[in-house]
């Protein structure tokens, strides 16, 4: 127990958990939204993440970035930027899609029990998996440094940095864009009304497997986002990037209510926060086991999350 | 159309099984038992006239000795059994399910070696029942507030545990002894007729053995349960839970056993293979392993003991002899390489077009079946 570490360091370790924070809490709304709409935990989100840190990083080289080169200026320097987003949010999308389409939609129709999408779920993310670590020879993968890190401000002592700043007001962004999309819109009210009740739905007109496929893309888009985040931020990638932050942003879901949208923004800032403050106070080998001890711990003594599990309940 | 054909076919032969008189099925059944225990011999390969050493052999594998791959899938064998009380019984997804078997490995590691920091020196033999409690009772610990809720929260759950475990094992120096692991384990205590050591370092036939009877042993313990109250009560929690609860079947209770159990066998095989290894450390335990079994199990038929045993038998014997055959032709391929992805998709490929498997159990098929049909044209959300 190192309380020195804990709170000398304290604004530090708050100002980095909520950076991770964001990212989990980016990758978490995917799971929230499919389980929200399905009822399923798919696990093949991680690997949605996986395949964006991997566009985007192939966009970069393609642009003609590899590590060695010195970061660019402003002009070329966002091109870059919104190319990568644009890529990655689109090759996830699609991944999740794909996987939906493939995997998922054939049990649909055969009535499969939920067992089956679980243990279909847990092979597609997999298969994605292994076929990207076999594809790369299963190494690791620096990015190019874009944007170098450098404070901008300190805050209570504690330096913020650019990138964190572009991570924060980003997932920030994305929250409310999303927010309101299913909140506001006509596609959205969709989705809210087949969380409610899917068949009621069915018979008001709502096009379920739409519905469903867009909850997919939505998922899809947001992971990829939170893949550039990643990339930006920890400067590599691997086949299996994904595991340890997919059951991270699960946690998160879970912690701040599952299938619900607002609660993976406060279960994702959370969760990094807490997983700092652990990693400062028992040491950094821990930080990892946080965000599982956590679940457990919520599963114990409070299953619905903090915020309570509903996106159908989620008003305008 | 083909799985209709099949169908008849396995049912044929089913049939003319159960007709049988019960003097013959037992012979067969023994046949089958002592060809198990010939098979890794030199001296069976010799008698039928195959040459030795060559690359001519039927299901030998070439490129590792013959006795460690048949032990090897021994291991999958009855950890696929062990899991299949679980996710083909009861219906609980276990995904961390080679965690428990972790846990069964170093139990018997930390309390055997001389090398490990516990100093107790503990004969092989007094740690295993003792390895097979501590997997039971994490079994215990980790269901207990899981198996309340929803099945599918069992899953993530599971899943992180298995890699907890192994990032524990990996990080952890003063008692894991991280990447170095633990050496010098005990082999399991015996003397051979010629005065040597029954099990050694060289020749992995008596480990096959012991795998081989350990196995008999728990196919006979879960079979009994399987067709007592308890197995009735699995199947109904399986088939419907909200009405097994009506009926008055303790949920909870049976839940937690099937997850007991399904751990307690993974751990006795993780000390079995303690014992055969003589060093561990956190590379042997990979999160990849818990879903090749899972895979073993629903490809061989979740629900059915044979299913179990022919999925494990397939997912880790079928690779090994396919590196064989490669040398054979010329090609370099290790199979083994593609073995998590060729049986994640034949996961999935099962999962939509045979969810029973490839020996389904009568019953599961049915259940399967009943399903379909209920789905209704326009598709249906798999709203609990």
């Amino acid at each position: 127990m190192n309380f020195d570490e804990l709170f000398g360091n304290f604004p530090a370790l708050t100002i980095t958990g909520l950076e991770q924070g964001a990212i989990y809490a980016l990758i978490a709304l995917g799971y929230t939204l499919v389980y929200g709409v399905l009822r399923l935990i798919n696990f093949a989100h991680s690997e949605v993440f996986m395949v964006g840190t991997f566009t985007a990083l192939w966009t970069w080289q393609a642009l003609g970035y590899d590590q060695n080169s010195a970061a660019p200026a402003l002009g070329p320097l966002i091109l870059a930027v919104v190319a990568g987003l644009v890529v990655a949010m689109a090759a996830s999308a699609v991944t999740a899609v794909t996987v939906e389409l493939v995997a998922y939609r054939p049990l649909r129709r055969r009535n499969a029990p939920p067992l089956a999408f679980l243990i279909t779920a847990i092979g597609a993310s997999f298969v994605l998996a292994e076929s990207f670590g076999i594809g790369t020879r299963r190494a690791p993968f620096g990015m190019p440094d874009l944007i170098p890190q450098k404070t901008v401000f300190t805050l209570f002592g504690a330096g913020v940095t650019n990138v964190q700043l572009l991570i924060l007001g980003v997932t920030l962004i994305m929250m409310i864009a999303l927010d309101q999309f299913v909140n506001r819109s006509r596609l959205g009210r969709g989705i809210r009304a087949v969380a409610q009740d899917a068949d009621t739905a069915a018979l008001m007109g709502v096009n379920k497997n739409r519905v469903i496929l867009l909850v997919f893309v939505l998922g899809g888009l947001m992971a990829g986002v939170g893949a550039l985040l990643w990339d930006l931020r920890f400067g590599y990638t691997k086949f299996n990037v994904g595991f340890l932050i997919g059951l991270k942003a699960f946690s998160a879901a879970v912690l701040g209510g599952i299938g619900n949208l607002r609660g993976a923004l406060l279960g994702g800032l959370l969760l990094g926060v807490v997983e700092n403050y652990a990693a400062g106070l028992f040491g950094g080998d821990w930080k990892d086991f946080t965000g599982f001890v956590l679940l457990i711990v919520l599963l114990m003594f409070r299953p619905t999350g903090l915020l309570g599990e509903s996106l159908g309940r989620a008003r305008a | 159309m083909t799985a209709t054909v099949n169908n008849k076919r396995t049912a044929g032969f089913k049939s003319r099984w159960a007709a049988m008189p019960k003097q013959v099925r037992w012979a067969a059944i023994a046949a089958l038992v002592v060809l198990l225990y010939i098979l890794p011999n030199k001296w069976f390969y010799e008698y039928l006239g195959f040459p030795i050493g060559s690359d001519y052999f039927a299901f030998y594998t070439t490129r590792s000795d013959f006795a460690g791959v048949l032990f090897d899938t021994a291991v999958f064998v009855l950890l696929a059994v062990g899991l299949n009380v679980v996710v083909g019984f009861a219906g609980l997804l276990d995904l961390g399910y080679f965690g428990f078997y972790a846990l069964g490995a170093y139990t018997v590691a930390l309390l055997t070696s001389p090398e490990s920091r516990f100093g107790t020196n503990w004969p092989w033999l007094a740690a295993v029942p003792l390895a097979v409690m501590v997997a039971m009772v994490s079994g215990v610990i980790l269901g207990g507030p899981t198996l309340r809720l929803r099945g599918d929260y069992l899953a993530i759950v599971t899943l992180g545990f298995a890699e907890m475990i192994r990032l524990y094992a990996s990080r952890n120096e003063g008692i894991a002894q991280g990447q170095r692991g633990i050496p010098a384990i005990p082999h399991p205590p015996g003397t051979g007729t010629d005065g040597k050591p029954l099990f050694g370092v060289v020749d992995a036939r008596p480990y096959y053995w012991l795998m081989l009877t350990l196995i008999l042993i728990v196919l006979l313990l879960i079979r009994n349960l399987a067709n007592s109250r308890v197995g009735r009560a699995w199947v109904a929690i399986r088939e419907d839970e909200d009405a097994a609860e009506i009926m008055g079947v303790p949920t909870f209770k049976y839940k937690l056993w099937a997850f007991a159990i399904g751990a307690a066998v993974a751990g006795l095989t993780g000390a079995i293979f303690a014992g055969k290894q003589t060093f561990i450390n956190s590379d042997q335990f990979v999160l990849e392993s818990s879903i090749l079994v899972l895979a073993a199990v629903i490809l061989g038929g979740a629900g059915n003991i044979k299913g179990a045993i022919v999925g494990g038998a397939i997912t880790w014997y079928l690779p090994e002899w396919l590196r064989g055959v490669g040398d054979l032709i010329g090609v370099n391929f290790d199979a083994a390489e593609y073995r998590i992805l060729v049986f994640g998709v034949v996961v999935i490929i099962m999962m939509i077009f045979r969810p029973q498997g490839m020996v389904p159990n009568r019953r599961r098929a049915a259940e399967f079946a009943d399903r379909r049909k209920e789905a209704v044209p326009q598709e249906t959300v798999p709203n609990e």
